[in-house]
């Protein structure tokens, strides 16, 4: 196959795992530290780009400025959510936190079905089209941006667990809860902080992804098993691995469509998914169980 | 039958006196498993118009595929994610029987039950070899259901995504009723076989094994019993249920496509009618079923608002993990229990 288009298969592989970085960063904070997978990470991504939707639809804020509004936003949403529902119910077996976030899901899914109704919506901005050139290829400004914008934040976050206060209660609480509350950490606000940073880093992604894809009720179910095989294969709770996975998503992805074409090509993702679960449950930077 | 029935209400009425006691070791009494045939026999012919008919069938049909997702779910504690495998196998499995191989559609109910219980012994093997459980064998039953998507739309003996239809040729020998009871009563001899299954579990060493491994897997390996053995047993059962739904949802429906053999509603709503009716016991998923059949039928019909009864779903399954963990049977036996406290 012609070397231009590998290299271009390639180039926008590694700009969609920029994506998929941010996207499974969220998730594996949640896992890393409360132990819970969170089944409603698809349905709140879908949540925050219709917010980011709304906001340009009817008060004309860019995508990319809505962010400012989108983090704080789905922050908020997650330290309320965790406090009053998740934590509440966080005592059982983990299969509850999962039946529990997937009612969620569930819930919001179709609560967005009711009043956003079924049809899939995509926003036009100025810069839409803009393509730049990059190596061998073109692409578009957008996906350039996301993928710029998505790294300077996973690298933001992971200054943020190693130089605050905040990130270390964190990272003391996903070590060793009982240690970090006898030495003081409430560890009851650090769960859901940490709930609540998992999905603000949604409301960034879903200001990035606006201008490229688009959004529908079920939108979340696509990124949703993503973000779960990122997780998985970079190790569940490790950053490094959310990087190293996500952009090994975004190519299996992008390849798997050159290869496979349309409708097969997403198998690839799945099938990695599969396979790491059976043969390396601990991913590639995970500790092992 | 019923002196069965004499006999074993004395023995009935003394163990509900019990203070608390595990009332899922005990048999169900015959009484309520002929209470409720009769009714469902009944059914037909007090709401014979189609539209009951199909409020009929749907129910049942639900709380077959439920059963399904009970048995492995429920009875042992196995939570999937991607249920819809073994319908959606199932499905395709006598539908390409059918319509390429020339089978009669009859012969489609046992070939859906061997490949749902084939692919259910495949994903068992995998995943429980691998040592999955909880959560992790959720995800990955999910993965599976997917990649089983993914291949039924791209390959072009399933039709690929345009799906097949199934051509209408009304008469019983094709597995078609020309009337809706028809439909009905299959179904209902299907429900019976999955509640006389369930049943079943409920009084064997089987059963207590699965229950055991439920519990605390540890500690049923160290009681001797093969673990991984009976699991995978559970998963053969739970996928030969779900792969004959998927042959009567085809035939009723006469259309399957990818998305509807494999997409993840179906496993949703599986998991959903057995975990709000009551996950673990006989008549859960039928509960859980006729609830679901009722709010999506009421919704539609006093409001057309899409998605309502879904986000009343989805609210009760998060109610019923915080206040009612086994499901809507527990508030029939707490309430019952309560009333029989009242009489003494």
């Amino acid at each position: 196959m012609d070397s231009t288009i590998i290299a271009s298969a390639a180039i926008n592989g590694l700009l969609l795992g920029g994506i998929y970085t941010l996207v499974a960063c969220g998730l594996t904070l949640i896992y890393g530290v409360l132990h819970i997978i969170n089944f409603a990470h698809g349905s709140m991504l879908m949540l925050a780009m219709f917010g980011v939707y709304y906001l340009l639809t009817l008060l004309g804020i860019d995508p990319y400025l809505s962010m400012f509004i989108m983090v704080p936003a789905m922050y908020v949403l997650g330290y309320l959510l965790y406090k009053g529902l998740i934590g509440r119910l966080s005592s059982g077996k983990d299969e509850n936190i999962l039946l529990v976030t997937l009612g969620l899901s569930i819930l919001i899914e179709n609560l967005a079905l009711m009043f956003f109704k079924g049809d899939s919506r995509t926003i036009l901005v100025s810069y839409s089209d803009r393509m730049i050139e990059l190596g061998p290829t073109l692409v578009p400004l957008p996906k350039l941006i996301s993928f710029v914008v998505a790294m300077v934040l996973c690298a933001l976050l992971g200054l943020f667990m190693q130089r605050t206060d905040t990130g270390r209660a964190i990272r003391a609480v996903a070590k060793e809860r009982v240690g970090a509350r006898l030495v003081g950490i409430d560890v009851d606000r650090i769960f859901a902080i940490s709930y609540g940073i998992g999905l603000a880093t949604l409301g960034a992604a879903a200001s990035l992804m606006m201008p490229i894809f688009y959004v529908s009720p079920t939108v979340g179910h696509v990124f949703a098993l993503v973000a779960f095989t990122v997780v998985v294969l970079g190790g569940m709770g490790s950053f490094l691995g959310a990087i190293v996975g996500g952009l090994i998503i975004g190519l299996t992805e992008s390849f798997g469509g050159l290869y496979l074409g349309e409708s097969l090509g997403q198998i690839g993702i799945s099938l990695i998914f599969i396979l790491i679960l059976l043969f390396r449950p601990s991913g590639l930077f995970g500790a092992r169980q | 039958m019923s002196t069965d029935a004499a006999k074993s209400q004395p023995a009935q009425r003394e163990a509900t006196a019990r203070p608390a006691p595990r009332s899922e070791l005990l048999p169900l009494p015959w009484k309520l498993h002929l209470t409720v045939l009769l009714i469902a026999l009944v059914y037909p012919f007090v709401f014979p118009s189609s539209f009951m008919l199909n409020f009929g069938v749907l129910a049942l049909f639900y709380a077959f595929i439920g059963q399904s997702w009970n048995i492995a779910g429920g009875f042992a504690g196995q939570l999937s994610f991607g249920h819809v495998a073994f319908f959606g196998v199932g499905a395709y499995a006598a539908t390409i029987a059918q319509m390429r191989f020339g089978f009669s559609p009859w012969l489609g109910l046992p070939i859906a039950a061997l490949a749902g219980a084939l692919v259910g012994g495949i994903i068992g093997v995998l995943s429980f070899r691998a040592g999955l459980k909880g959560s992790y064998f959720a995800l990955i039953t999910l993965a599976f259901a997917e990649v089983l998507r993914i291949v039924s739309n791209s390959v072009s003996i399933t039709g690929g995504g345009l799906g097949m239809l199934i051509p209408m040729k009304p008469g019983a020998a094709n597995l078609q009723f020309a009337e809706r009871s028809g439909f009905y009563f299959l179904i209902l001899v299907l429900v019976a076989i999955s509640i006389a299954l369930a049943e079943w579990l409920r009084r064997s060493k089987f059963g207590a094994q699965l229950a055991a491994i439920r519990e605390n897997e540890d500690a049923a390996k160290a009681l001797g019993i093969n673990v991984f053995r009976e699991k995978v047993k559970v998963m053969l059962l739970s996928g030969a249920i779900g792969g004959v739904g998927g042959c009567f949802f085809a035939q009723y429906f006469l259309y399957i496509d990818p998305l509807i053999a494999f997409g993840v509603d179906k496993s949703v709503e599986m998991l959903l009618v057995s975990m709000i009716g009551g996950a673990g016991t006989v008549y859960g998923p039928m509960v859980g079923a006729l609830l679901l059949a009722l709010v999506s039928d009421g919704t539609r019909a006093l409001t057309q608002i899409q998605g309502l009864s879904l986000v009343l779903y989805g609210a009760l399954l998060v109610i019923i993990i915080a206040y009612l963990p086994n499901g809507l049977i527990d508030l029939f036996a707490r309430i019952k229990a309560r009333f029989s406290k009242g009489r003494n």
